[in-house]
């Protein structure tokens, strides 16, 4: 018997706006001006936010902190197609995310800063707490998913982590349970290709991670992850799919670490400046500023503006979290369960 | 009422728990159309369906971890590890997600989830089919751990752990799970968690014990007049109770089938020590199994603590 060919696989890239500021009109989501807008205001808080936490760092007012500079379009152009119902469950890498949605500018500081009271997710958004055991959160999206879906509830549910994060078990874990049950679940990984020191071809073999669905019986799709049209018609197109019943999608938005891992690590140790240099050229907010000049979307007072309003708010960020009094240190015990143990009750009065 | 095993009540307490809550749904490998590998499940994806009766593929973690996304999405999973020595990958899930999200969410999001797995030995089986760790979950707050000795208990702490709004570990002693029955109300019950049961009172030594060593050692004092204490729930422990018998005996002998170094006896022994050393009038003994691994089958009686070591360890206490 002659061997046959059981199976083969293509996978697609979307890009639709590119470095000079040219947008593919075919492919192009449908957005207005004012939405154009709002995705780039959104970009300039994320990137203004993502500086003013590493000034804090270096000034010893927030602790080690992962820097997002980069991944704005990745971030803002994905969570801008969720909808107030769904579920989200982010990494930490994710702030972009969580400033698009509306989470306050002062939890995500405070939270920075050390205080655990930051991870308090406001009663008006379903945003799961930043998981910082890198991809283990991805079974709790599925789960949530199976949830939504044994509710009758019209909602999708969206997962972000990094390349990293498709090495671990709970990836492939996750995605298998996904898949067999066609869950109403997006994954979005941030392949920023660094996972401190280690670059994305030491982290797969395979030539996408967004084929990588295709073994899990979904599609996977790369889209250029500094594209924030690209990204958001996928994210779009994906949610779209999950809340009516089409089950999960893989979402790779190929993007840049541009800073260290975090505060507390030097790339310079292990990446050549040169790579750095060449994604610099492919920022993804020059990009967009580029086709909105094009389109007489900007001008020297909007950006201002622009700017000004982003550091208005995180100044404010700033300031709020500054003026939340530090916990007591009873409330070391709060929320640990329910009720109290015995032991715990005797020990929250020991001096 | 009826005389049910073990498998038979927990069955019951998955059957009644479902009906009277929507919420409840019960995933794991082979808890639908096989109805468990145990039959604890036996007839409930035909009652229930299987959107409440999930056959998951073979993924332990994946298990744990979809049951905290369902538990804090607003249901009540019941996850199901095949057996505790398969735990270990989910461990993760149980450590760093199910025992503090309520706690890293500052109370925004909760888990109240269930996590049943057979354990221990004495059953005859292959390798990691015997384990009994529970000690190392008992050291992870945030996570309650649940050991029923018998049918009745069985029954009642389930119950009480479905309904519980935390986290629950709920070890089922597998030896046990054909090996008696008892009279198990058809009725709606809770044994509280956190509170153990005085099985026999006695005046002349505690003996602490839990799951499957608690018929060893009723067997055991059968010539003794010891006081004889069954746990129930492991994490939080009642110290209560057992110190208000150490106080009426002087003398304490605690029973586990798993290895001493680091066993949950150590904690409980360390407790007497601290609030009720100056009642006692002899060492506080620990019954335990070796320091090695579990074995294979050929050799696990020679692991397992029998009636005849607890008897001599009673004997040497009470010879203070």
């Amino acid at each position: 018997m002659p061997e046959e060919v059981l199976a083969t696989f293509t996978v697609r890239r979307l890009s639709i706006l590119n470095e000079s500021g040219d947008a593919d009109e075919g492919l192009m989501p449908p957005l207005s001006d004012a939405e154009i807008r709002r995705m780039h205001e959104l970009m300039v808080l994320a990137r203004t936010f993502d500086e003013r936490a590493l000034t804090l760092q270096r000034e010893g007012r927030l602790g080690t902190y992962p820097p997002i500079l980069g991944q704005e379009a990745a971030q803002v152009g994905s969570a801008l197609a969720l909808h107030p119902a769904d579920w989200v469950f982010p990494s930490f890498r994710e702030m972009g995310v969580h400033l698009t949605l509306g989470y306050p500018i002062h939890l995500l500081f405070q939270y920075w800063a050390g205080d655990g009271r930051g991870l308090r997710t406001p009663e008006n958004l379903t945003i799961f707490p930043i998981c910082v055991s890198v991809g283990t959160h991805i079974p709790h999206a599925v789960g949530a998913a199976m949830a939504a879906r044994y509710r009758r509830d019209p909602v999708a549910v969206c997962c972000f982590f990094g390349d990293g994060a498709t090495s671990k078990g709970d990836f492939h874990e996750g995605f298998n349970l996904a898949g067999v049950f066609r869950l109403p679940v997006v994954f979005i990984c941030q392949n920023n290709q660094w996972a401190i020191s280690v670059p994305l071809q030491r982290q797969t073999a395979a030539a996408t991670l967004a084929q990588k669905a295709v073994a899990y019986g979904f599609e996977g799709v790369q889209v250029d992850g500094n594209d924030v049209f690209a990204v958001h018609r996928a994210a779009r197109e994906a949610l779209d799919k999950a809340r009516s019943g089409g089950g999960p999608t893989f979402i790779e938005c190929l993007t840049y670490r541009m800073a260290d891992h975090t505060t507390a690590d030097d790339a310079a140790r292990y990446r050549p400046q040169e790579e750095v240099e060449t994604w610099r050229g492919r920022d993804p907010i020059l990009r967009l500023e580029r086709f909105m000049t094009q389109r007489g979307l900007w001008s020297e007072e909007y950006a201002r503006e622009t700017k000004e309003a982003a550091t208005k708010a995180v100044d404010e960020g700033v300031r709020t979290m500054e003026a939340s009094p530090p916990p007591a240190p009873e409330e070391l015990f709060d929320h640990t369960g329910a009720t109290l143990t015995p032991r715990q009750a005797a020990q929250r009065k020991e001096p | 009422m009826a005389q049910l095993t073990m498998v038979q009540a927990i069955n019951l307490a998955l059957r009644q728990e479902m009906e009277r809550d929507d919420r409840v749904v019960v995933l794991g490998e082979d808890v639908g159309r096989d109805g468990g590998v145990f039959r604890v499940t036996e007839g409930l994806l035909e009652r229930f369906g299987a959107e409440r009766l999930i056959d998951t593929p073979l993924a332990e973690s994946a298990i744990v971890g979809a049951a905290i996304g369902m538990a804090a999405y607003g249901l009540r999973p019941v996850a199901e590890i095949q057996f505790m020595g398969f735990i270990y990958a989910a461990v993760d899930q149980l450590f760093a997600h199910a025992a503090r999200l309520r706690s890293r969410s500052r109370g925004r999001y909760t888990c109240p989830l269930v996590v049943r797995t057979p354990y221990g030995g004495g059953i005859k089986a292959p390798e990691l089919h015997e384990e009994s760790t529970e000690a190392f979950f008992c050291h992870m707050p945030g996570i309650k751990v649940v050991v029923p000795s018998g049918p009745y208990s069985a029954k009642g702490l389930l119950t009480a752990a479905i309904r519980d709004p935390d986290p629950v570990l709920f070890l089922e002693p597998t030896r046990l799970y054909r090996m008696m029955r008892e009279e198990v109300p058809e009725d709606d019950y809770t044994l509280p968690l956190g509170q153990a049961r005085v099985v026999r009172e006695g005046t002349a030594v505690t003996v602490i014990a839990w799951g499957g060593m608690l018929e060893r050692v009723l067997k055991a004092v059968v010539p003794y007049d010891a006081d004889v204490i069954d746990l129930l729930t492991l994490n939080p422990f009642d110290g209560a109770t057992v110190l208000a018998s150490v106080r009426k005996t002087g003398r304490a002998v605690i029973v586990h089938e798993a290895a001493k170094t680091g066993g949950f006896g150590a904690e409980i022994a360390a407790t007497i020590a601290e609030e009720g050393i100056l009642h006692l009038r002899g060492p506080v003994l620990r019954v335990a199994a070796p320091d090695v691994t579990m074995p294979l089958p050929k050799m696990e009686e020679h692991y397992l603590p029998g009636v005849e070591q607890i008897t001599r360890t009673i004997d040497e206490v009470l010879r203070y």
